[in-house]
């Protein structure tokens, strides 16, 4: 089959590699519909997350059609033919992790829990096309997918709905969500989003449909501030203005209720030498992570308020503002998205037009110029928002 | 050499010690292991291969048990590697689950087989058997040990690090990890 892999730092490259087989008996193979890149991808390219290998197939955000189940897999859980999306977290179903709906966390899913757990001190679920720090799967960027545990991960879709209005319940939908989600939002609420990316995007429509007073988006690319703006959010550009000040003018002086950071580890900043800074000590690897959305998520937020983090960060940063966050009672919540908790739920609110995924997709390629969706998606050429992938 | 580990089960402690006092289920989660054949009530027959040299075998009994709760073992007669064991299975917390605590010595022979065991466990020998526990968990907890594309042999997964690319398997690799 074909699929997209990983080439070495900044390259990725559409190759033929074997057709997935059951390796567990509770394992189905998925033919992929459609695939999209995450922004979580870039971090793999870029070459900020350790254990990647040549030849890694790509992707965590995938759907299609079921052509084989394992014999452990309960027919009336998941048969051939079925219509699934797939959730980007492996989870067994069956551990504590699992029983307690954190399923990113499950405690079997991932064979390399040895080296996760040095990085991590505690191991993390398996991921589909994530390094092999979160197992080594083969990932959905392919015309073929594997998927483990069958009987527990994927959602069957029944209803008509396009493979664009719910691919986006493997990842970035409930990513947005539970970002939204654990801001515990009321209707007085002002939410501020730092990135304006596909995650961003959708934390701001949940915040909004979990009753926000005001959604917030801070970016600097003007065309997903526009994109954002045209979803009723409020734009803020920080290469215009200076954020605080901003936040501060639209907040009446407090300061943003709520604060979600939907950038993570790669953030660039309007300050110069602050930038380089991280960006050098990112490069001597003296810190892994360059958290300016983090920092100044927590010195804007109101005191007391909630910091909430789905950008996703893969090691160690610097300049931690723990004054802030201490002596003003901050609430600091994150975690890789549980996104089995969600999807069934998100799907009834796509079903009820409460939320619409397809506002975010700018270009739909087919599997073999995957090369230039990662290129035009990183440098953000061509308003590029989200690139959906055919294969 | 002394190794401690310990995981946490989500299944009650009577299951988890039976599994693991029928102990030729011991191979399918402990990575050293090829064999371990039941010879009489207390007593079995075990092999290991390449880690510890090639075809070691040796003798073992079962010196001390408390159903549900405790199982102590040792190798016994002209054991190349003399070593004994104690595994412990106490309820945890939750009411539910059942932490897992084992105890293995290995009194480590000098020449070529004292050196081959003293390099298969490595400097953090303790992680060998954490692995095995974390399989122990998967195959309590799932029903087998979980594979993907970079550790698809199950319990050769660590020692395969840097592993194969996470991409699908040919034909040949299936053949071949299949002999292996």
């Amino acid at each position: 089959m074909r699929a997209n892999t990983w080439a070495g730092r900044n390259k990725v490259e559409v190759r033929d590699v074997p057709d997935p087989r059951i390796l567990n008996s509770r394992d189905a193979i998925v033919r992929i519909t459609s695939t999209a890149i995450c922004g979580s991808d870039l971090h793999l390219v870029d070459g900020y997350v350790p254990t990647m290998q040549d030849g890694d197939v790509l992707g965590h955000e995938f759907m299609g059609e079921v052509i084989e189940v394992g014999p452990g897999v309960a027919r009336d859980r998941l048969s051939v033919g079925d219509r699934v999306v797939v959730p980007f977290p492996i989870a067994c179903g069956a551990c504590a992790a699992c029983a307690a709906e954190l399923y990113s966390c499950c405690e079997n899913t991932n064979p390399n829990a040895g080296i996760a757990e040095k990085m991590f001190g505690h191991p993390v679920a398996g991921i589909f096309g994530y390094s092999h720090l979160t197992g080594g799967y083969a990932g959905g960027q392919a015309q073929y997918a594997r998927v483990p545990f069958a009987d527990v991960n994927p959602l069957r879709i029944e209803s008509d709905l396009t493979d664009e209005q719910v691919l986006f319940l493997s990842d970035i939908l409930p990513t947005g969500y539970m970002g939204a989600e654990m801001c515990d939002i009321q209707p007085t609420d002002v939410v501020a989003v730092w990135g304006a990316g596909p995650v961003g995007q959708f934390a701001m429509d949940s915040a909004r449909v979990l009753g926000a007073a005001r959604v917030i988006a801070i970016d600097k690319e003007p065309y997903r501030l526009r994109m954002a703006e045209q979803a009723g959010h409020t734009p803020v550009n920080f290469e215009e203005v200076d954020v605080r000040s901003a936040l501060l003018e639209l907040t009446g002086g407090r300061g943003p209720d709520k604060c979600i950071d939907a950038v993570g580890m790669e953030a660039t900043h309007g300050s110069a030498h602050i930038a380089a800074y991280d960006r050098l000590k990112q490069a001597v690897r003296s810190e892994t992570d360059r958290p300016h959305a983090l920092r100044q998520a927590i010195t804007s937020c109101r005191s007391g308020g909630v910091v909430s983090v789905i950008g996703v960060y893969g090691g160690l940063l610097d300049k931690f503002p723990a004054g802030a966050w201490m002596n003003r009672s901050l609430t600091l919540r994150t975690g890789q998205c549980h996104v089995q908790r969600y999807m069934k739920p998100l799907l009834a609110r796509i079903e009820r037009g409460e939320i619409d995924p397809t506002r975010i997709i700018t270009h739909t390629l087919p599997l073999d110029e995957a090369d230039r969706g990662f290129e035009i998606f990183k440098n953000k050429e061509e308003d590029c928002e989200k690139v959906v992938l055919k294969p | 050499m002394d190794l401690t580990a310990t995981t946490t089960i989500r299944k009650p402690a009577p299951e988890v010690y039976a599994f693991w006092r029928d102990l030729e289920n011991l191979p399918t989660f402990m990575a050293h292991l090829d064999q371990v054949r039941t010879t009489g009530a207390t007593t079995s027959h075990w092999s290991a291969s390449a880690p510890f040299g090639k075809d070691l075998e040796w003798d073992a009994e079962i010196v001390d048990e408390t159903p549900t709760e405790k199982i102590q073992w040792r190798s016994t007669g002209e054991a190349a590697v003399p070593n004994s064991g104690t595994v412990r299975f106490v309820p945890a917390p939750d009411g539910v689950s059942t932490e897992v605590h084992v105890a293995l010595v290995y009194d480590l022979p000098g020449g070529a087989v004292g050196k081959a065991v003293a390099k298969y466990f490595g400097e953090e020998p303790h992680q060998l058997l954490d692995d095995d526990l974390r399989r122990l968990k998967q195959v309590l907890e799932t029903g087998e040990v979980v594979r993907s594309d970079g550790a698809p042999w199950g319990k050769r997964a660590r020692e395969e690090f840097p592993q194969r690319p996470a991409q699908p398997l040919s034909d040949a690799e299936v053949e071949k990890g299949a002999e292996a």
